[in-house]
């Protein structure tokens, strides 16, 4: 009975305890003794249970609230030592909050669609011409979806790109037109509304609309009544059937709206008419494996029954999720491993701090315990002390997350279909809370428990050198080593990435990108079928736009090089056998005369296009090197003839490679075919629609007269995408230069940090040693020797964590070498300049206490003893 | 002076338990059981003192120099001598002379307003 009334006492702190659990025990034996009855033996208890019970919560409290008082005063006391910890803290806290909140976005959290683990794309997979994630023909798609059984449902779809008219300006809008299934093998109902049905998805069906939440927020001011009005899209009308939620994203948070596809027979005819994404669900009983186990069965039958068309094409099934390149992953991850090397930093400096302050204080504990405070009541009050500290680093961090958040968004890849711009969710929130909690016990802990390990009352002594020598000197030692070897890596991986964008800035895209505007006026079908029509409107803008003060040349192209990366064609040469496995590709673009000169991409050989190369006349085309490289080395190119796009073309002329896929990869050759030869309603995604001018002015100051000219050809016509081509070239690597940025800042800070972290401990052994120190000095050693000894120590600690940092550096670079370009991980240069940084951080650190050891008074030291 | 008169303010108004326990030790030194038995016997038993509720009172009281402790004070009848014995300080009789001053003020105020008996 008393045993259990004892171990119900438990509930109380221990320093309560220890004065009353006496007292109340003998309160309660006598009540027990009083009570009679079972019936009351029980009402005691339970009365008993709820006194200690709300007891216990008040005096915890108490407690709590007394040493917050008491940690408010002391801190408040030294408030050089608060506000560093407080801020190493934040810091810490604040670089890994803002990491973890990008990589849970990016590669850990579900995406926002029902049971999103079973979504997966479907791809076309010729790895044999360096493809494995192919666009579909409808044919293929359609035979895929009857041949297989892994899939509860499958949709295609295409981007689209289309002109909103009415309701003020004209619009171009990036949109999705998909099987009628889309949206329902998502998962992800409408907001309001519905989405497609079969009906709606036939040849000839009228057409139906569903917009983004985004669009409807924008254009249409969130009015419910927009459901059942008409807009006008390219110039047909459709039926507004639905609205999609906030944060749906499919298949990328620039898509605005969802159409259906509407495939004729026709569409099924040509089996390369490569151009449809696909996107399945997984039956909830079937595997990823299994699904492409089955897949590469259904391939090969198809491409048993069509030889030609679908020679060594396999088929890749991915999850939703990996639906991004090993690049954007390890961007992140790259990011999220320097975060946690900042906290781990972080945490070294103040656990480094918060022990010196423990032995420090050693003298306070000492009498403390003397006067009757009980361990466990010294042990909580440093312990709350470390936590309002981390607490309100923690505060302040998670505040600096929020801040810098949006500014690592730049990692978060195109193309998954999430926001920009993570939330700071309750997860992040948790994060943050969870270091916080980690850091203030962790590095509260630890030093509380070091303070008064061994006999506290030798802290009372009088002249006791404290933490000197011996192991708490080896452990803050290890916390500097540690600092060193983290700031090492981290500058070695920023140095490397850093030399590897200068690497990527330094490729020559092969157009120069200075001074040239750039805008987008896709022409509507079919307002433009006709090829006459069509030309009007060039040669309208194009005349008009040159004949502006400061243009120097303006022409039109299908696609911004870097922005469209595909329209890639088969090439087939005269007199020479297909090998339906070596065909050889290359990307087609219509242009009107003078886009070489535009875009200064040099002519070799021949001629431009011109304005004589009609349909009437033979079809010409223009080339880049690498195309007369692959195909006529060293021949005369001129007056060739190969098959591509469904036509003849005849060579009339050579112009440079331009780096079509972007800074970092490899482009196929280039084909320019003149813009009056494109077919009347054939290839209308290839019709230019890009407008480059190039200019001596400020290219913004261009854009009002440019609207005013295009207006005057259409009025309708909307205007698009207004840019430079510069903001192009830098898109390619902006999210490198965000990644070094961000990795560069944090080995600043960690540089910083170590340097501190060296100050700190040389500094403190100097205090402690300086009796030593004038000792030496009253026996003969000159300044200059005390000064070697600190400053050796410092360069002790700092040799040791470069030669542990430059190894780990080393599997770091390789951990990362996909990122780095042909920069090679065991970089020279890079390495030597990351450990010249290092001994010179160090060095500054420990130059201020060691000069201040050699300055001691020899005198003052020893009569202080 | 006025700085102990500011440090009774801050205590004011007292905990109903805190200032029955006060009461208790106006008279006599007494230990845990004895004040609990001292506040059911004045209150006619109408409030009862738990152990946790006492002592988590006593230690405040002691932090806040109310009361001292008294170790060890032999009672004759009383066979447990490890009993601990609480004593009312000076600074805790003037806090319970401001509480019951304030407590009297009340009193008359609600007289005035009619909702006690006696004179205003």
């Amino acid at each position: 009975m008393m045993r259990l009334y004892r171990g119900l006492l438990r509930l109380l702190p221990a320093s309560f305890r220890a004065e009353y659990a006496g007292e109340m025990s003998a309160i309660f034996a006598r009540r027990r003794r009083d009570a009679s009855g079972p019936l009351e033996v029980a009402a005691l208890w339970a009365a008993t249970i709820a006194d200690v019970v709300a007891a216990a919560v008040r005096v915890h409290l108490d407690v709590l609230g007394q040493d917050l008082r008491y940690a408010g005063r002391t801190l408040g006391r030294t408030p050089g030592f608060t506000a560093t910890v407080i801020a190493v803290s934040a810091l810490g806290i604040g670089a890994t909050t803002a990491a973890f909140s990008v990589a849970d976005h990016v590669l850990i959290r579900p995406l926002p669609f029902l049971e999103p683990h079973r979504l997966v794309k479907l791809w076309q997979d010729q790895s044999f011409r360096g493809y494995s994630r192919m666009e579909l023909s409808a044919a293929n798609f359609r035979d895929w979806e009857r041949m297989s059984t892994s899939f509860e449902a499958t949709a295609a779809f295409t981007g689209t790109s289309v002109n909103l008219v009415g309701e003020g300006e004209p619009e171009r809008l990036d949109g999705v037109s998909g099987s009628h299934g889309l949206i329902s093998v998502l998962g992800t109902p409408p907001l309001l509304g519905r989405s497609f049905g079969e009906a709606e998805d036939r040849p000839g069906a009228s057409g139906t609309v569903v917009l983004s939440h985004r669009l409807w927020n924008r254009r249409f001011g969130a009015d419910i009544g927009v459901l059942g009005r008409t807009v006008s899209l390219d110039g047909a009308p459709y039926e507004v059937i639905g609205v999609m939620p906030r944060g749906f994203h499919f298949p990328s948070r620039e898509t605005d709206l969802w159409t259906t596809l509407r495939l004729g027979e026709a569409d099924y005819e040509d089996r390369t008419d490569w151009r449809l994404r696909a996107v399945g669900r997984l039956k909830a009983d079937v595997s990823l494996e299994q699904a492409r186990a089955e897949m590469r069965l259904v391939a090969a039958q198809l491409e048993r029954a069509h030889p030609r068309e679908n020679a060594r094409t396999g088929a890749t099934v991915v999850r939703l999720r990996d639906e991004m390149n090993e690049q954007s992953r390890l961007l992140v991850l790259a990011l999220f491993g320097a975060a946690l090397c900042v906290l781990s930093i972080a945490s070294t400096n103040l656990a480094s701090l918060l022990l010196a302050r423990a032995l420090f204080r050693r003298k306070e504990l000492a009498v403390r315990t003397a006067l009757g405070a009980g361990r466990e009541r010294l042990v909580r009050q440093l312990l709350t002390e470390s936590l309002v500290l981390a607490a309100a680093g923690g505060v302040l961090g998670v505040l600096l997350a929020s801040l810098a958040t949006p500014l690592a968004a730049r990692l978060v890849p195109h193309s998954l279909p999430i926001a920009e711009v993570p939330e700071a969710d309750l997860r992040v929130l948790g994060f943050g809370a969870l270091m916080t909690l980690t850091t203030g016990i962790g590095f509260g802990v630890m030093p509380a428990f070091r303070a008064f390990g061994r006999g506290s009352v030798a802290g009372l002594r009088e002249g006791v050198r404290e933490g000197i020598g011996g192991r708490r000197e080896g452990v803050r030692s290890l916390l500097v080593l540690s600092e060193v070897t983290v700031s090492v890596v981290l500058l070695v991986c920023s140095g490397l990435l850093l030399r590897a964008l200068w690497r990527v800035q330094a490729v020559d895209p092969g157009f120069r990108a200075e001074g040239i505007l750039t805008l987008r006026t896709a022409l509507p079908l079919p307002k433009y079928e006709r090829t006459g029509r069509r030309q009007r409107f060039y040669d309208d803008v194009v005349s008009g736009v040159q004949s502006l003060p400061g243009v120097s040349a303006a022409a039109y192209v299908s696609f911004l090089p870097m922005v469209m990366r595909g329209g890639i064609w088969t090439v087939t040469l005269d007199g020479r056998p297909e090998d339906p496995g070596e065909t050889s590709t290359a990307s087609l673009r219509f242009v009107t005369p003078g886009f070489f000169e535009t875009a200064a991409i040099p002519l070799r050989r021949g001629r431009d296009v011109g304005a004589g190369d009609t349909r009437e006349k033979t079809f010409v085309a223009v080339v880049s090197e690498s195309f007369v490289e692959r195909h006529w080395p060293g021949q005369d190119p001129l007056g060739r003839r190969f098959l591509f796009a469904f036509q003849e073309r005849t060579v009339v002329g050579v112009v440079g490679d331009i780096r079509v896929r972007g800074l970092e990869g490899t482009s196929e050759p280039q084909v320019y075919l003149p813009y009056q030869q494109v077919p009347d309603g054939g290839l209308p995604f290839y019709t230019p629609k890009d407008l480059l001018v190039r200019t001596t002015l400020q290219p913004e100051t261009l854009v009002p007269a440019i609207r005013r000219i295009v207006a005057a050809a259409d009025p309708e016509q909307a205007i698009a995408n207004v840019r430079t081509l510069q903001d192009v070239v830098d898109e390619e690597t902006a999210p490198r230069s965000v990644q070094v940025g961000v990795l560069g800042g944090f080995a600043g800070l960690a540089l910083l940090l170590a340097g501190i972290g060296m100050h700190g401990l040389l500094a403190f052994t100097v205090s402690s040693r300086s009796q030593e120190f004038g000792v030496r000095i009253a026996l003969g050693a000159g300044p200059r020797d005390v000064l070697g000894l600190v400053l050796r120590q410092g360069a002790r600690l700092a040799a040791a964590g470069l030669v542990l940092g430059l190894s780990l550096a080393y599997a770091a670079g390789r951990g990362i070498e996909a990122l780095l370009f042909g920069v090679s991980p065991r970089d020279a240069g890079t390495f030597l300049a990351a450990a010249v940084l290092v001994v010179a951080a160090t060095l500054a650190g420990s130059l201020v206490p060691a000069l201040r050891a050699s300055r001691v008074d020899p005198l003052a030291a020893i009569r202080a003893e | 002076m006025e700085e102990e008169r500011a440090e009774i303010e801050s205590l004011l108004p007292l905990p109903l338990a805190t200032f029955h326990v006060l009461l208790a030790l106006a008279e006599n030194d007494r230990h845990g059981y004895g004040i609990i038995q001292d506040v059911a016997a004045s209150t006619g038993g109408e409030l009862r003192l738990s152990a946790g509720t006492l002592y988590r009172s006593i230690q405040r009281m002691l932090e806040h120099g109310l009361v001292a402790e008294v170790r060890g004070r032999p009672v004759p009848g009383e066979e447990d001598e490890r009993r601990r014995y609480y004593r009312i300080t000076p600074f805790g009789s003037a806090v319970a002379r401001a509480e019951a001053r304030r407590l009297a003020g009340l009193v008359k105020l609600a007289r005035r307003a009619g909702f006690a008996p006696g004179k205003a």
